[in-house]
């Protein structure tokens, strides 16, 4: 809501600069959000009548003019500007004068012939204008008077953020009542005398939507001449308000829904087919509308109707046929209070508002129906003339008003003070609310002004705003002390987060919502949880992988030419269930380009399966994780595993598929990898083992098995095999070449012995190591290597 | 005697003469060794007269003990000398750069949450979280926003098909919070919410965190103390201006927004109020009994601030240039 200071300070006028009124309406509440100058900085520029205008001898669009400019003498002006004429009133810089833009005014000599001073445009002034030329003032405008006087250009507009329970603000009566409040200071009240009727014709009102419409008074202005002009003090401060003139009628009722808060509608008489009726639209019904937009109105629009067809969709905007126009001769006022929760929304589903409907949505004084009519009244008879006739008041159900019980204690409790009885009262007459004395407080009664005052806290927010939220201390709050829980059996998120960091990869942070090829492509997800509005085709499924965020963000980083990319992402993902979606929180990694950053003491390789896999055995470590040879749609189908925990699937790794590669433009294939968050975060509780005192035994195992055999399954193999006295088997070298026969391949294990209560013998280290070996031959066809 | 003289001079000069360890050892068997020259003048000793015989013993003697002193002392130093040329050869140029592996980091949104987080739990509050496709109840109903709300148009708020939402704040983890626990309350909850809107200063997805402490006698005085107190600690200025500007949120009552002083005036940072007595009947605790703040703040925007980011959008572009900054 944008509007005028000094519109406001006729109502109400605290010792406050402008600076300090912006900051107390802010502080307030009432957030503002700018503060214009009506005007750019400018001086010395007066009214000045021309009084002579001839030809200049030298230049064809010169004119040279002899103006009276209130100084005691004719002063010569040479004047470009097309439209100057003997008899206007312009604005007129004097020598001296300073324009904006710092452009000063001397006496000069144009093309030879002197100008003392320069006639001006709206344009070189910063004033709104339409008309190109000189500004052309009221044939009125008194001679030498300053323009900034005469137009109230030292004025400021205030654009306002007005919180949607503050309704009551959105008119400068409102604001004024909130001023005067938060100033204690006096409000000017505006006497609004009843227009004493000249006629009696009447429009007979009906309302058949009591809950939607709880007044609805009209009256009949006849003979007006609408199509007379707005007078200027009028249309400055609808300019300054944000609306630009359109005819005199409408103007008046815009200026009251500014001046008073009442929205108002004016109907060409002629127009309208016997009685007024306030009433639910009916199916099929259409109505053009001031907008010029069609509408079929639905059943749960309240319309203004007449006898024939439905007149304007009540409190959103008016019909496009009925109307006052400048043509009109008679017309027929509408001053009605419409119930909030009967507009609002329908704004969004017509698809437009109007200044009227953000305020009926919101809240309109319910008492404030026929000042509004009796001042519009006054205003249009002034300007265009007419007769007016009596009101026609008819009532449905006005809001109920119930008094709200506010406590002493609770207020002092909420916020933190130790305010006394009387300090409360003293705020809430302040605000202008009636209150009556209870045991433990007051009963306050909400004015038809506030929507926002229905229980306790309401008011207590009043106390505070008026108060002030800066005067409200700030000590170090004294609370029972408790400690946080520390289990030891999750890893805490940063240090998840930071050990993958430390391996070398970078966090990245991408959308949830993607491109449902990805979810195809890095998921095999066909169903993909579907967002009902996204904004943008590419952006249109909740991803249940994060893999190709992760592949996107390697494209982007090759695009800017990076060599080597190594990222990770943690979030959640979003898949369909029986009851609704799963969304378990991934950690998923990818890495690209060499497996060292380039450098002198290394080869340059491509990263591999095996070192990504080290990353995944790090990241879970120490629980016992098992990777399954596995195909997923993503990775190349012959490296790529799914990992095991407990018998549980909880990830996968694997080599992008080349057929991604190729599709997303890539020169290699990313390993990339995907964990289930909650497996990741847990960690065992350790309980510690006493350590053997005697020596450990180790024994080295070269064994030639067939290539298809897995290391996984002799590992297991070994695992069954083992005594207690086993206490490691672990591969050191897989060999394939000179004495290995083609399609077989050596493994090398390292078998470590050691017994908790003695030294092992020979034999005993013999007999395991023969149980492991038969294990491995029998079950894998393992071979000693000799 | 003058044999046993000349013998030992010729004795040391060869010893001074040697370079290695091996011709060092010839040296001293070729006068100490078994027919060495002064092993061979200790034979003959016995040869001498009885009355000379000590005499020429302890010259012998003495001129060993010369010997093998020298002999030591030259071994001493050749073994330095060697060590000396050795540790010459093994030197390294130790400004080359350092092998293996280089270091990730952290996204800074996530530096700034856990530093946030970090903050808060020296308070006492914890760390909650909750999903991110919401009910409508969760994101909306519990927290007293009303059926025609504008919040809930589709032009603000993702829907999913099945007519659940993208959560739009990430105050349905307090809802959740709260509905589980009772009172005392002290949780954050940071996390993804998404609303629809997309230009320089909004993105569809962003960081919030919301802070929440519910029990019996909490005050808007402690929600003033405890946001200045984190404001003051985040930015690290103890004379950082923070102002309570009074505000609508359908969840909190009183409400405000919070503001701090920054070189351009007054920026908005976040909003708070005391949590709205409906809200706290929603989620089946007595507001008679207790009362509670809530605060939220965009965590994106911290890191803005934090660290000099113009664009929200460079934290979603994952370029590794601009992230890199921050290890």
């Amino acid at each position: 809501m944008q509007f005028s200071e000094q519109w406001l300070r006729s109502w109400v006028n605290p010792s406050l600069s402008t600076d300090e009124l912006s900051y107390l309406l802010t502080m307030a509440g009432l957030e503002v959000e700018e503060v214009n100058a009506a005007a750019p900085a400018f001086s010395g520029v007066v009214i000045a009548e021309v009084k002579e205008v001839v030809k200049h001898e030298n230049a064809d669009r010169l004119r040279v003019t002899k103006v009276d400019a209130g100084t005691g003498e004719l002063i010569q002006i040479v004047c470009g500007a097309p439209n100057v004429a003997v008899g206007l009133k312009v604005p007129c810089a004097l020598p001296g004068a300073v324009l904006p833009g710092d452009f000063k005014i001397k006496p000069t000599k144009m093309r030879g012939v002197e100008s003392g001073g320069m006639l001006c445009s709206g344009k070189e002034l910063g004033v709104p204008d339409d008309a190109d030329g000189l500004l052309v003032l009221p044939a009125d405008a008194p001679v030498g008077t300053s323009i900034r006087d005469y137009l109230s250009l030292d004025d400021s507009l205030f654009t306002l953020k007005i919180t949607p329970n503050r309704a009551d603000c959105l008119s400068i009566k409102g604001l004024a009542r909130e001023v005067a409040a938060l100033t204690d200071s006096a409000l000017q009240p505006m006497a609004i005398a009843p227009v004493v009727p000249a006629h009696d014709q009447t429009v007979p009102v009906r309302i058949d939507a009591p809950q939607g419409c709880g007044r609805y008074i009209g009256r009949v202005v006849k003979g007006v001449d609408a199509a007379a002009p707005t007078p200027d003090w009028m249309k400055h401060r609808l300019e300054r308000s944000g609306l630009r003139s359109i005819s005199a009628i409408v103007d008046v009722t815009n200026y009251i829904l500014l001046e008073l808060g009442q929205p108002m509608h004016a109907f060409d008489l002629a127009k309208l087919d016997g009685a007024i009726n306030v009433r639910m639209a009916r199916a099929g019904e259409k109505l053009v509308c001031l907008n010029e937009q069609e509408v079929e109105l639905t059943e749960n629009l309240l319309v203004i109707a007449d006898d024939a067809k439905p007149l304007a969709i009540a409190g959103i905007m008016g019909g496009l046929e009925s109307g006052v126009t400048t043509a009109s001769q008679d017309v027929f006022l509408e001053s009605a209070f419409f119930a909030p929760a009967m507009i609002a929304g329908k704004a969004r589903e017509l698809g437009f508002g109007s200044d009227s409907s953000y305020r009926f949505e919101r809240g309109v004084d319910f008492q404030l129906q026929r000042d509004a009519i009796e001042r519009a009244t006054a205003l249009i008879v002034e300007i265009c003339g007419g007769e007016a006739g009596p009101l026609t008041e008819a009532q449905g159900q006005l809001p109920q008003r119930p008094a709200v019980a506010v406590r002493s204690a609770r207020v002092n409790k909420v916020l933190g003070l130790g305010l006394a009885p009387d300090s409360i009262a003293d705020i809430f007459t302040r605000l202008g609310l009636s209150f009556d004395a209870t045991a433990e407080g007051f009963a306050v009664a909400p004015p038809a002004f506030r929507f926002d005052i229905e229980i306790e806290e309401d008011l207590i927010e009043e106390v505070a705003r008026v108060y002030g939220y800066d005067a409200i201390p700030s000590d170090a709050p004294r609370s029972r002390m408790k400690m946080l829980p520390l289990p030891e059996t999750r890893r805490p998120r940063e240090l998840i987060r930071q050990q993958l960091a430390a391996r070398d990869y970078q966090e990245v942070v991408s959308y949830a919502f993607v491109d449902e090829r990805w979810e195809r492509d890095f998921a095999g997800n066909p169903d993909p949880v579907k967002l009902i509005n996204p904004i943008a085709a590419q952006m249109s499924v909740m991803r249940s992988t994060l893999l190709g965020g992760l592949v996107d963000v390697l494209v982007g980083n090759v695009n800017r030419k990076q060599s080597r990319v190594r990222v990770f992402e943690v979030a959640r993902t979003f898949h369909k269930s029986a009851d609704g979606f799963n969304q378990p929180e991934k950690i998923a990694g990818l890495a690209w380009g060499s497996r060292l950053p380039e450098q002198w003491g290394a080869k340059t390789e491509r990263v591999d399966f095996f070192d990504v896999k080290a990353d995944v055995e790090a990241l879970l470590h120490p629980h016992p994780v098992e990777f399954r040879k596995a195909t997923h749609p993503a990775c190349h189908p012959g490296r790529c595993a799914d990992i095991f925990l407990a018998g549980q699937l909880v990830g996968v790794i694997g080599e992008l598929h080349p057929q991604w590669v190729q599709q997303y433009d890539l020169s290699s294939a990313p390993v990339v990898f995907e964990l289930e968050y909650a497996v990741v975060e847990a960690q065992r509780h350790v309980k510690a083992a006493p350590v053997s005192k005697f020596q450990p035994v180790r024994r080295d195992l070269a064994l030639v098995v067939d290539e298809q055999v897995e290391v996984g399954a002799m590992l297991t193999s070994f695992r069954q095999a083992a005594t207690e006295i086993v206490s490691e088997v672990a591969l050191f070298d897989v060999y394939r070449g000179k004495g290995v026969p083609e399609g077989k391949k050596s493994l090398a294990f390292r078998v470590v012995l050691q017994d908790q209560t003695k030294t092992l013998t020979d034999a005993e280290v013999e007999t395991v190591v023969s149980r492991l070996l038969d294990a491995v031959s029998a079950n894998h066809g393992a071979t000693l290597r000799l | 005697m003058n044999n046993v003289d000349t013998i030992l001079e010729s004795g040391l000069s060869a010893l001074d003469a040697v370079q290695d360890l091996v011709e060092l050892e010839q040296v001293k068997a070729r006068y100490l060794g078994k027919s060495g020259e002064l092993t061979e003048l200790l034979k003959q000793l016995g040869k001498l007269p009885a009355e000379e015989r000590k005499a020429a013993g302890a010259a012998i003697n003495a001129a060993k003990q010369a010997f093998e002193a020298r002999h030591n002392e030259r071994r001493d130093l050749i073994n330095a000398d060697k060590l000396a040329r050795q540790l010459a050869a093994e030197s390294l140029d130790v400004t080359l750069p350092g092998r293996g592996s280089s270091v990730g980091g952290l996204h800074p949104v996530t530096l700034t949450l856990e530093r946030i987080a970090t903050l808060f739990r020296s308070m006492g509050f914890e760390v909650a979280d909750g999903p991110e496709i919401e009910t409508d109840f969760h994101n909306f109903q519990a927290l007293n926003i009303p059926e025609n709300h504008p919040a809930r148009a589709m032009q603000d708020t993702f829907y999913v098909e099945g007519g659940d939402v993208l959560r739009t704040h990430t105050s349905p983890i307090q809802v959740r919070y709260m509905l589980n626990n009772e009172p005392p309350i002290k949780i954050v909850a940071p996390g993804r919410v998404y609303r629809v809107d997309s230009d320089a200063t909004h993105s569809p997805m962003f960081h919030q965190m919301e802070g929440l402490w519910v029990d019996q006698d909490v005050s808007f005085a402690d929600l003033k103390a405890t946001v200045t107190d984190f404001l003051r600690r985040f930015f690290e200025r103890d004379d950082l201006q923070v102002r309570f500007r009074p505000s609508f949120f359908p969840f909190t009552e009183p409400s405000a927004e919070i503001d701090v002083l920054g070189e351009r005036g007054w920026l908005e940072v976040g909003g708070c109020g005391m949590v709205h007595p409906n809200v706290l009947r929603n989620v089946n605790i007595d507001p008679e009994k207790y009362t509670g703040f809530a605060f939220g703040i965009g965590l994106d925007r911290f890191a803005m601030l934090r660290y000099g980011v113009n664009d929200l959008r460079l934290f979603f572009e994952n370029d590794l240039n601009f992230l890199k900054q921050f290890n």
